[in-house]
């Protein structure tokens, strides 16, 4: 499998995913420069973290109509696998690969901390979780609180579009363990045909023995696996 | 003819705007007790070549929904004056 690592002017959590990926799955990874018209080839193509086009306007709204986003949109409609964290998230709902949008968190903070999710149902990246375990894995945002209005969440439950959910560090899903309001908890979501995602937090900073969490390990080795099987 | 729009983006209705709620706490707190509900959007003004004011207002009007507003979480509404 071939992975390419989209970097925007602004992204800064690139460099952390590029060397997550290749010490996690030992596939080859390549940057994607925003300016460039070329997937290079790519099976799965990620957007970074980070403040892409100095979040100007709104986070993502710029760097949606950036060249490379206009093949990975035509990418993500021919089935391909594309995959956002964090800022990747807000890009992917701007560019409305994935429903809903991403708002101020409700206490006005930027926060960065450790914060707890469980996967609550099976895709590409969440196949090797258990869905029981929460998994402490941190965010880093000021808006990272999902909304989508009643018809669109109602139709993310109904096709069991929810990947993660911020719940406490028992796997327990209340307000309480919510760190930025976001609707039902929601922390992650995929699209309805499956092949894009996207998520607050940020599993690439929680999968090195380095950095003493390996909880979002579970992520990429599902990648892998479910690339292996369908191989 | 050039005309120059003058755009209002704020935050849905029936959402939630911390940061609207934010300002009205800090004026309550200067003693504007009279003052509530503060909501807070953008203001964006732009200049546009045009040959009528349709065609002005239909330029507006896609600039709004494709970039400047995020409709699912904003409204937009706008004048525009021939400069």
């Amino acid at each position: 499998m071939k992975f390419g690592v989209v970097v925007f002017p602004g992204s800064n959590c690139d460099e952390d995913l590029i060397y997550c990926l290749q010490k996690n799955t030992k596939q080859e990874v390549v940057k994607l420069w925003h300016k460039d018209h070329d997937l290079q080839g790519c099976d799965m193509v990620f957007l970074p973290g980070g403040f892409s086009y100095g979040d100007y306007l709104r986070s993502g709204a710029i760097a949606r109509f950036s060249p490379i986003m206009q093949n990975v949109i035509a990418f993500a409609n021919a089935g391909g696998y594309v995959m956002g964290i964090c800022n990747g998230f807000q890009i992917l709902c701007e560019a409305g690969l994935l429903p809903g949008a991403l708002l101020r968190n409700t206490d006005m903070k930027f926060t960065c901390a450790n914060v707890y999710i469980k996967a609550t149902t099976s895709s590409l990246i969440t196949s090797a979780l258990d869905t029981s375990k929460a998994l402490k894995i941190p965010i880093a945002h000021g808006e990272g609180r999902y909304y989508a209005d009643d018809i669109t969440l109602n139709s993310l439950i109904a096709n069991d579009q929810i990947l993660f959910k911020y719940c406490d560090a028992d796997g327990n899903i209340s307000n309480e363990s919510n760190p930025n309001g976001s609707l039902q908890n929601i922390a992650g979501i995929t699209n309805s045909a499956r092949n894009v995602f996207g998520m607050m937090p940020h599993p690439e900073r929680a999968a090195l023995p380095e950095l003493f969490n390996i909880d979002g390990l579970g992520l990429f080795q599902s990648i892998i696996q479910q690339a292996q099987q369908e191989a | 003819m050039k005309y120059k729009a003058s755009i209002q983006i704020m935050p849905q209705a029936a959402l939630l705007d911390p940061q609207g709620k934010a300002v009205t706490h800090g004026l309550q707190q200067m003693g504007y007790l009279n003052i509530d509900s503060v909501r807070v959007g953008k203001n964006i003004t732009l200049e546009i070549e045009a040959n009528s004011e349709d065609e002005a207002k239909s330029a507006v009007e896609e600039s709004c929904k494709k970039l400047l507003a995020n409709m699912i979480m904003e409204t937009y509404s706008y004048s525009l004056t021939l400069l």
